[in-house]
Formats: C-alpha cells, sequence, structure tokens
C-alpha cells in the first residue's frame, strides 16, 4: 500500500508541475507586456516594481529560462507578490487557507451524511409521496446557481428573520475567546456551510438513491431473501455497503466543483478564505495573486481525490494495492 | 417431507408473450430423492422455483393451485412465516455464483449469517459450523476460504460455497435453479456429485431446475418436462428418459446430440485449406512500477492444419485458449508468435488494405445472438455491409442478400426488419448468411450453438452441415460442448492452458483418448452413467 | 417516448417557453434592458407596464430577464456543442486505438479533471478579458473532458461487441467500423450528457458574470444577480427574478436530461422494478 501511495503523490506532483507551467503560459497569452499583467492594475504604475519582476522573472529573456525561473520560484513556494495588497502571496493564502478548509469541510460532512441519508429513504420509500418530495426538492437544488441560495438564504435568515448572521468569520470587535469563541464561528458558518452543502446533499441523495435502486436488482440481494434475513438487515448490511461504493468515487470528482462553490459562497458571505481572496484578485486585476491562489485549489483538489481514492480502496476488496 | 404442487398458476403481467408464467403445473417432491424440472428456456421452470422461495418478482402473482409443505399453503403464506421457513426449512441454489455472493463480505461471514438470520448459536459457534460446511462441500483449506472474498475464488469453489450456505440449517428442501449451467463440464462433475452425495447423506428433498438432458441422466431420480409453463411429461427418470410418451419430449431427447460421432464420409482431398504453426499469444496485465505483472499463456506453440472440406473441432474449457486462438486465427487479436496460412497467403504478415482484402476468404459466425448484430442495422444492410466494402455493386449485394437468406432458411423479407425482431435461433442464421455473404473458403464456428436452446441447436448444427457440404466450404468449430463435437466434427483437438493435448479424428478420440486430460473430459460429460442413457 | 416521462414533458415546455422568450422577446420588448426607464427600485406590482420593477439605476427589470434570456441559452448552446466537437473525436480515438494514443489522451483529460472548473473558467475569463467569446471558450475548455470520458467508455466496451468483431472480420475500414456500427450505439448517454451540460453550463455563465467576468455589454442574468446584491435588503426583487429564471432554465434542462436518460435506457426508471 505504501507504493501505492507514493506512486499517487508522484503523479499528483507530475499534475501540479503541469499547472505550474500552464500558469506561465497563461500569463503569457494575456494581451499586453506580461510584466503589466503580473504586477496587475495597481503595480502597473509603479515602475520601480515592474522593474523588479522584470528582473526577478527574466521577462527579456528567452522563453526556457523564463520557465525555469517561474518553476524554481514555485518550487521554493514563492508564489510572487501582491502589490495591492503589499504582501507575499503566500502568505496571503496561508492566511486565508483555513477558513476554506473550515468551510469546505463542514459543506462536505453536511452534504454526504444528509445526502447519503436521504438518498437512503428515497429509495427505501420508492414510489411514495417521500420518494417525490425528496426526488423533487433534489432535483430543485441540484439546478440552482449558488451565488442566489446564498442571498436567498441572507435574505430569509439574516435579513427577514435575523436569526444568523450573514457576514464574515466572527462578530467583529467582540474579541469572544474559547467557548464562546468557538459559538460563534459556528453560528457564522451555518449559513455559508448549508449554502454548499444544499447542492452536494442533491446530488448525493439521487446518486445514493439510483445506487440502492440498483444494487436491490442484483443476485446476491436474492440469496440474502433466500436466507431468511429480515429486510432491514438486508439494506443496512449487503444493499448499503455496496451501494455506497459510486457515491464515493462520485464525492472524489466531486472535490474541484466543491472548491468552485467555495469561491461563490466566500464572495457573498465575507467568509475570510482563498475562494474569497480569489475575488478580490479578479476585482484589483491582480494576476499574480490569481494564480497563486488557482494553484493551490488545484493542489487542494488532488490531495483530495488522493484520499478518497485510497478511502475505496480501503473499502472495497476487489481492487488490489499491490501484490 | 415432501412438497406438493397442486394445479399452480402464476399470472404475468399484461402485454407479454403468454398469460400464464406457469399454468396448471402438479407435481411432487420427496424426501430422499432428486427431481429434475427440465425445459428450455422460457418453459416457466425458474419461476417454479422461485415460487417455491416466495421470491416470485412483484409482477407475478399466483393466481390459482397451492403448494403444501409441512401443513401450511406457501401461496398464502405471509412474510413473517416466510423469514421463518427461508433458509431453515427450505434453501436454494442460484446460477450464478459470480453475482449471487456479496463481494463486500467474507465467505465465513456470508455463511454464519444463515444461523445469524434465525437467531442461531453464538458467534463462536457459528464460524465453528462455517469451517465444518466449508469442509464438507469439498472446499480445500477451509481456513483460507473463511476469511477470503468471493472474487478470490473459482466459479466452481464459489458454488461449493453457495452449496454451503444453503446447506447449514440443515433444510429438508433444496431447491437448485441450474447451479451449474455457469461452469465448465469437469467442475460440472464434481459439483453433481456433490449435491447427489449430500441429498443422500441428508436425506433432503432436491428440486434440480436444468435444461440439459445429460444432467437429469446423471443425477435425477424424477423427471417433469416443463414446456411454455405446462407439465407435458413426468415419472420416473427411467420412464422418460428412455420411453417418452409425449412428442415435445421425444423431439427434445432427439435433440440432444449422442457422443457417439456418427460415421464420417472420409476426405479425398488432402490439400489443406489453412495451416496455424506455433501460434503463441500472452496477455499481460498489471505491471508498471508499483505492482507485479500477471502473465496468462492463451495460446502456447500451437499447430495444426484444416484440410480442405474438413470440420475440425477446437474443444476444451473456459481458459482453455480456444476462443483465442480462434481470434488469432482471423487476426481479431494479434498474435506474439507463428504464422497462419491461408492457401499460400500468410495471414499474419499483411497489412492494411491486402489483410481486408484477404480477410474475404475466411469469416466467422459468433457465440451471442443477441450481441453479434448492430441493433440498429437493418439485417438487409448487415449482410450487404461486407461485399459492398469490398467493391461490389450495390444492387447485386442486394440480391445476393436475398438469396442468402433463403439458404439459410428466412424469408427475404427479413432484409427490412431489425435483428430484435427475430428469435435466437433466427438471428444465428443471418449470422451466418452475413458470414456467407463473402464467399468464403473457411468458416469458423465459436461457440455458434452454444447459446441457444437444444431444440434450435439441433436445425443450427443441420443448416451448418449442409452448407458446408453445398458450398464446399472447410470449418473450424469452436465449442466446449463434446457432444457437439462428436456430432459435426471429422476431427478434434482437444486444448488446455493454451496448448493442444490431442489432436485425432472424432471416431478415435472418443473410442480411445489417450491424453489425462481428455480422459478426463470425456468422464466429466454428464449422463453416461449406465443406469440411465440420453438416447 | 421523452413527453411521456412527466418530468421531460415539464421540461420541454419550460424550455420552450424559454426559447420563445428569446427569441421573439426582444421584438415585444424592443427597448434595451440598459436604458432607464423609471425611477429606480419601483417594487414589482406596482405598474402594470413594468411587473417586475425596476432596478438601482431605474431599468426595467423584466427586460434584463428577456434579454439574459438570450445570452444563457446561446451561451449554454454553443459552449456545450464546441465541448462535444471536442471531447467526442478524442473520446472516440482513445476508446477505439486505445495503446499509446488511449493512454496519451487519457493523461491529457486526466489534467483537465484534476483542476476545479470553476477556477480554471474564472483564470481563463480573467485572462482573456471578459466578453462573450471568452466566456464560451472558457466554458468549453472545462466541459470536454466529461465528454471524452464518457465517449471513450462506450467506445471501449463497444469494440468488443461481437457485431464489431464482425465488422472487421468482414473487412470494413476502422473510420466505417467507428462512424457506422460504433457511435451510433454509443450515442444515447451522449445525447443525455450534453443536456445536462447545457443546464451546467448556464450555471458557469451566471456564476461568471455574477463574479463581474459577464460580458460588459450584455445583460445577463448573472449579472443582475450581482448588481441587486448589494442592495438586497431594499429591494428584493432584483435578486430574486433573475435567479428564479436561472433555476427553471437549468431545471428544465435537467429535467430533460432525466427524462431523455429514462426514455434511452429504461432499465433505471424510477420505482425500482
Amino acid at each position: 500500500m505504501i507504493s501505492f501511495i507514493a506512486q499517487r503523490i508522484a503523479k499528483a506532483i507530475v499534475v501540479l508541475l503541469a499547472l505550474v507551467v500552464l500558469n506561465f503560459f497563461l500569463i503569457r497569452l494575456a494581451p499586453g507586456d506580461p510584466a503589466l499583467v503580473m504586477a496587475g492594475e495597481a503595480g502597473a504604475g509603479d515602475q520601480i516594481f515592474l522593474a523588479q519582476l522584470r528582473e526577478k522573472f527574466g521577462l527579456d529573456q528567452p522563453l526556457p529560462v523564463q520557465l525555469f525561473l517561474y518553476v524554481k520560484g514555485i518550487l521554493s513556494l514563492d508564489l510572487g507578490f501582491s502589490f495591492r495588497q503589499q504582501m507575499p502571496v503566500a502568505t496571503l493564502i496561508l492566511q486565508r487557507l483555513p477558513a476554506t478548509l473550515l468551510l469546505t469541510g463542514t459543506a462536505f460532512a453536511i452534504s454526504l451524511a444528509f445526502g447519503i441519508l436521504f438518498g437512503a429513504l428515497a429509495a427505501r420509500f420508492a414510489g411514495t409521496w417521500a420518494d417525490t418530495a425528496i426526488t423533487v426538492l433534489a432535483l430543485i437544488f441540484y439546478a440552482t446557481p449558488l451565488f442566489w441560495v446564498a442571498l436567498m438564504a441572507i435574505l430569509l435568515f439574516s435579513v427577514t428573520m435575523d436569526w444568523l448572521p450573514s457576514f464574515g468569520y466572527e462578530t467583529v470587535g467582540a474579541n469572544y475567546t474559547g467557548l464562546t469563541h468557538v459559538l460563534d464561528v459556528a453560528a457564522h458558518l451555518v449559513l455559508p456551510a448549508t449554502t454548499i452543502g444544499l447542492f452536494f446533499m442533491a446530488t448525493y441523495a439521487r446518486m445514493t438513491r439510483a445506487s440502492m435502486l440498483e444494487v436491490n436488482r442484483l443476485d446476491f440481494v436474492k440469496t440474502a431473501r433466500a436466507k431468511g434475513l429480515s429486510n432491514s438487515v438486508i439494506q443496512r448490511r449487503h444493499v448499503l455497503r455496496n451501494a455506497l461504493l459510486p457515491v464515493v468515487t462520485l464525492a472524489g470528482l466531486q472535490a474541484g466543483t466543491l472548491v468552485g462553490g467555495a469561491v461563490l459562497t466566500e464572495t457573498v458571505f465575507a467568509w475570510p478564505g482563498i475562494g474569497r481572496l480569489m475575488y478580490e484578485a479578479l476585482l484589483q486585476r491582480d494576476y499574480n495573486l490569481l494564480l497563486g491562489v488557482f494553484v493551490v485549489c488545484s493542489a487542494m483538489v488532488l490531495a483530495f481525490n488522493l484520499i478518497t481514492d485510497l478511502v475505496y480502496r480501503s473499502v472495497d476488496p476487489r481492487i488490489e494495492f499491490a501484490s | 417431507m415432501s412438497v406438493v404442487i397442486n394445479n399452480l398458476k402464476l399470472a404475468l403481467p399484461p402485454g407479454g408473450d403468454r398469460a400464464y408464467a406457469v399454468d396448471g403445473v402438479s407435481f411432487e417432491l420427496t424426501g430422499g430423492k432428486i427431481l429434475c424440472v427440465v425445459g428450455e428456456s422460457g418453459s416457466g421452470k425458474s419461476m417454479c422455483a422461485h415460487a417455491l422461495m416466495g421470491l416470485l418478482p412483484e409482477s407475478v402473482t399466483a393466481e390459482a393451485g397451492e403448494i403444501l409443505f409441512e401443513g401450511s399453503n406457501l401461496v398464502s403464506l405471509d412474510p413473517t412465516a416466510w423469514f421463518a421457513l427461508r433458509g431453515r426449512r427450505i434453501a436454494m441454489v442460484f446460477q450464478e455464483p459470480m453475482t449471487a455472493l456479496n463481494p463486500l463480505m467474507r465467505i465465513g461471514d456470508q455463511i454464519a449469517e444463515m444461523f445469524e438470520a434465525h437467531d442461531l448459536l453464538t458467534p463462536k459457534a457459528r464460524r465453528q459450523k462455517a469451517l465444518a460446511l466449508i469442509g464438507e462441500v469439498g472446499l480445500p483449506d477451509p481456513e483460507r476460504i473463511v476469511r477470503a472474498y468471493p472474487h478470490q475464488l473459482s466459479g466452481g469453489q464459489r458454488q461449493r460455497a453457495m452449496i454451503a450456505m444453503a446447506l447449514a440449517l440443515e433444510p429438508a428442501v433444496l431447491v437448485a435453479d441450474e447451479p451449474t449451467t455457469a461452469l465448465d463440464v469437469t467442475t460440472q462433475a464434481q459439483i453433481l456429485k456433490l449435491i447427489r452425495d449430500l441429498q443422500r447423506r441428508r436425506n433432503m428433498a432436491v428440486m434440480f431446475i436444468t435444461h440439459d438432458f445429460g444432467v437429469v441422466a446423471e443425477i435425477a431420480d424424477r423427471v417433469v418436462v416443463l414446456q411454455h409453463g405446462k407439465v407435458v411429461e413426468q415419472g420416473t427418470a427411467d420412464e422418460v428418459l428412455l420411453r417418452a410418451q409425449h412428442p415435445y419430449t421425444r423431439a427434445l431427447l432427439a435433440a440432444v446430440p449422442t457422443l457417439q460421432p456418427p460415421q464420417r464420409t472420409p476426405l479425398l482431398d488432402r490439400s489443406k485449406a489453412v495451416e496455424v504453426i506455433g501460434l503463441g499469444k500472452t496477455y499481460v496485465s498489471g505491471g508498471g512500477w508499483f505492482r507485479t505483472e500477471r502473465r496468462v499463456q492463451a495460446a502456447k506453440e500451437v499447430n495444426f492444419d484444416i484440410f480442405r472440406g474438413e470440420t475440425l473441432g477446437l474443444v476444451g474449457e473456459s481458459g482453455s485458449g480456444k476462443s483465442s486462438v480462434a481470434r488469432l486465427i482471423m487476426r481479431l487479436i494479434e498474435p506474439d508468435a507463428g504464422t497462419v496460412r491461408i492457401g499460400d497467403v500468410d495471414l499474419t504478415r499483411i497489412r492494411g488494405k491486402a489483410l481486408r482484402e484477404q480477410r474475404r476468404r475466411i469469416q466467422m459466425v459468433f457465440q451471442d445472438p443477441f450481441a453479434s448484430l448492430n441493433p440498429r442495422r437493418k439485417v438487409g444492410n448487415i449482410i450487404m455491409d461486407g461485399p459492398i466494402a469490398h467493391g461490389v455493386d450495390p444492387g447485386v449485394a442486394r440480391k445476393r442478400a436475398g438469396e442468402l437468406l433463403s439458404l439459410v432458411g428466412l424469408n427475404a423479407s427479413a432484409m427490412e426488419r431489425f435483428p430484435h425482431e427475430f428469435s435466437g435461433g433466427q438471428r444465428q442464421r443471418i449470422g451466418i448468411a452475413r458470414a456467407l455473404a463473402l464467399d468464403p473458403e473457411i468458416l469458423v464456428a465459436d461457440e455458434a450453438v452454444s447459446a441457444l436452446d437444444v431444440s434450435v441447436q439441433a436445425q443450427v448444427l443441420d443448416l451448418l452441415e449442409d452448407l458446408k457440404a453445398r458450398l464446399g466450404l472447410s470449418m473450424l468449430f469452436i465449442t466446449h460442448d463434446l457432444r457437439v463435437a462428436a456430432q459435426i466434427c471429422d476431427r478434434i483437438a482437444v486444448m488446455q492452458h493454451g496448448a493442444i493435448v490431442e489432436l485425432k479424428s472424432a471416431a478415435l478420440l472418443f473410442a480411445a483418448p489417450e491424453h489425462a486430460y481428455t480422459r478426463e473430459l470425456l468422464a466429466a460429460v454428464p449422463g453416461q452413467t449406465p443406469s440411465s442413457k440420453a438416447a | 417516448m421523452l413527453l411521456r416521462n412527466p418530468g421531460g414533458l415539464i421540461g420541454v415546455t419550460i424550455l420552450t417557453i424559454a426559447i420563445a422568450v428569446a427569441l421573439i422577446g426582444p421584438l415585444l420588448f424592443p427597448t434595451s434592458p440598459w436604458r432607464m426607464v423609471q425611477r429606480p427600485f419601483l417594487p414589482p406590482f406596482t405598474l402594470a407596464h413594468l411587473p417586475l420593477g425596476t432596478d438601482a439605476l431605474g431599468r426595467d427589470v423584466m427586460a434584463g430577464i428577456i434579454y439574459g434570456a438570450r445570452v444563457s441559452l446561446l451561451v449554454g448552446l454553443i459552449s456545450t456543442v464546441a465541448a462535444l466537437a471536442v471531447g467526442i473525436p478524442l473520446g472516440a480515438a482513445a476508446g477505439y486505438f486505445g495503446g499509446k494514443i488511449d493512454d496519451a489522451l487519457m493523461r491529457f483529460t486526466e489534467f483537465f479533471q484534476t483542476v476545479p472548473s470553476f477556477a480554471l473558467a474564472i483564470v481563463l475569463v480573467a485572462i482573456m478579458q471578459p466578453s462573450i467569446v471568452s466566456i464560451v471558450v472558457a466554458i468549453a475548455i472545462v466541459s470536454w473532458p466529461p465528454v471524452a470520458r464518457l465517449v471513450r467508455g462506450e467506445v471501449l466496451s463497444l469494440r468488443t461487441r461481437e457485431y464489431v468483431q464482425a465488422a472487421v472480420v468482414t473487412g470494413q475500414t476502422n473510420w466505417w467500423i467507428i462512424w457506422r456500427e460504433i457511435l451510433p450505439n454509443a450515442l444515447s448517454p451522449v445525447i443525455v450528457l450534453a443536456s445536462l451540460m447545457v443546464a451546467t453550463a448556464i450555471l458557469l455563465e451566471s456564476s461568471l458574470s455574477f463574479l463581474g467576468l459577464g460580458d460588459p455589454n450584455l445583460m445577463s442574468w448573472g449579472y443582475m444577480v450581482g448588481a441587486g446584491r448589494t442592495v438586497i435588503r431594499q429591494a428584493w426583487w432584483i435578486t430574486v427574478f433573475p435567479g428564479i429564471a436561472i433555476l427553471v432554465s437549468v431545471l428544465a434542462l435537467n429535467l430533460i436530461g432525466e427524462g431523455l436518460n429514462d426514455a434511452l435506457n429504461p432499465r433505471l426508471a424510477k420505482g425500482g422494478r
């Protein structure tokens, strides 16, 4: 199994490197002087900064040299400098990363737990009004744009009913500590996490329902019935475990969409994560920062994919790691 | 201990091709005896088995009749009573061992589950019993099997595990729904013996569903023959097999090929149609930096010739390499070594357009009638495509297609219809017409009749023999069924693990087999015991 | 067949209305949605000819939704067609020829799939400067990998089908086999995927516009929601109505996709029988 992990990590690194190269060419693709592009709107006026950029990235040197310098920079975890925010990109990202991890982690957990629950319920009561209700709701949430759900959530729970905060990570200026702090963050976390969660809940619910119905037709379920097992035991022990395999695969594939959803949600809720950082970079036309966040997002997705793959392999004995 | 089925009627949902899956069926299962329920596909035999377990699909309802067992009528039994009955008094073994076991649970756990379902024994005692059962069904190394997952066992082993599960609670009745159909003939022989031994030892009543009269001859005490959901004949094994009354039974029995090769006219022409020299192919899977390779030799130094006008049989079990050899000869897959000569052309050395041109000389009839015709093309087009690709004028090709359809016994109007409108046997005829459209010299039949009912099988075999004689074809006939091979092959090559172990004329092979494997194969064919013979 | 499915029927009805609105709407509402027609923040249902009210600059929300329909449907359709034009040939080649071609194409596709698609779309549009062309290109680029994957899978399984082998044996060329024997049988899941892709494209376009990356000359639903975001407390209708429009269009396409799936693949129909 170690060799398997090593192999996957090696593959992931190759993908990251390819991404970095892609980043490099993307900057060159933008119209105009690469130095101006990298400096962003804010930095383009500062001649000293531009000269520094030109020197650091060798922008008047041949392309291969530039590529080498760029990759070298990335490998030493130097993702560039944001002129507008006056900080290294890497620092900015590291500051904001935990908030995003908290948000996406929570959203993933709720969506998976409730999605599977509702999907299993819908399958269990297939054809009844409960099934129709769950399926229709899932369809609607699946079709709704994330940013709109976020806004509607704010409208409903914050503006109209004033139950939950709609802005930021914690109550500004209150300086809570300990348990009160945790609860305060949790209160701020509810709306954003549920917003993202609803979309994925719909996805997992539909997948779980379809998968369970599919597995229920398979031969070994008939064998289980022939043994005289009760229906609840059959569903729990035989059907659910087999039905969840494709859900795990799906969860892995959703990693990219999860990160994308974070960008939108963090923007609407002003959640201080790297999604919002990306939005700020967009507004400020700060391409260095934008691409830096992009690389980190991709790395997150890769890591997530690796974990899901491992989980899948440990759950399905038919897949071998190595002899 | 007996089960009495009285006038059972199982209704199918409206809109099907008939109203009843099972129409007024009556028979009896007695303790200590094996009853074989025989029929072709669609006869309703499987439905009877499911009815006995209360596992009928939702759409099928019991309209009339009763199934009496231990004082209750199983037809009207309520669900809670079924939970107590299933597995405990009546147990079932299914056809496909691969899909009948939960792929995520260990074998030992699945067997122990039988006890758990009925709240019997402690977990430790269950484990012990599971081990004992695994030993009883003849699985080697029970400790390892208990911890193994289904995909780690072979087909025969899985079926033994299923039988162990079925026997766990010592049921009075065992229902076996085609349990050996998906197995190799040697494995089948072992499983049949196992079932018979276990049945005798435990004095169970066994209901054995099958379509194979050889199996019936091998193990049945009593026989029930079903056609279109009705019982057409029943009696003791001797009565039905040797003194059949009903015309349907007689026709079925007549359609089963004997193991005696008929007298074949000796071939005068000794020129070779096909020469196969040193053919080799190894499949490699896995590999890469961190995984070990798995090498399977599908073909090992295979040498044989097919003489003009002869039918050479290639016989073997699954994994013997016979299908690979067929595909190598057709160059559907590339050989690693060796040559295939058709007449004076080396088929393995040419490529591209030259290869496509030479392909018309050797054509193939495939196994699965449902997968060998493109569902979206009309039958006429399917037959014409080949000649048109070789430059034949479409009008001429169309006329020829009509002629070919008549040749294989179908109406020329079939040209405008789609494959799904035809039965399995008819589709195989279309496949034959397609193969003949290019006027080949050699026909390769890859298990061409294996997926057909036995009565249809006989018709298609007759057709092939007839066409062969009329058109002067040479034929390579691949099959796992020795009876079929005996009927139509001039010479037979027996394959095992990718190599030909014996190659002789059919008569000699059956009369005096030399290689140990050939002897094993011949002995395993069911229905040869002197007490009961199938025709 | 599709229309027998209740979901599919609803979906087709809604989509037809949406297309009608997109095509005919501008003829009935000739005023540009950018024109200021009344006082700002006019609530909905107060004036008959302005049923959905006005936004922060006094622009007609109803007109915005009608013109926005064009943008969304156009972008959704074109980017999907582009993604299919790239994905189908690549997937078919990878599946049919296997070997090194398959390996190379699969590495390429996997790369695109590990990158978070929305983030990549943002980066692409930002770098290419927002315009309808860059949006369509960006969406097409992030959407083609699933198509290639699906087509490759289908072709792989069909390649070993006996009727395909029969075509090889009767001497057909590779391209004939792919075109006549394989692709027609591979198409049903692709059609289902295509309708779902149009839905996703609409979502992507509206999300990009919401973030300010939309074509500055085109009024789109996402842009309207984004513009109304800061005044959500005073004028809820500016964000609610365009959002409903997006929801309804995407829902319609999803329903059509599901309906097609049930129609073309009856085994998996609901009810579990």
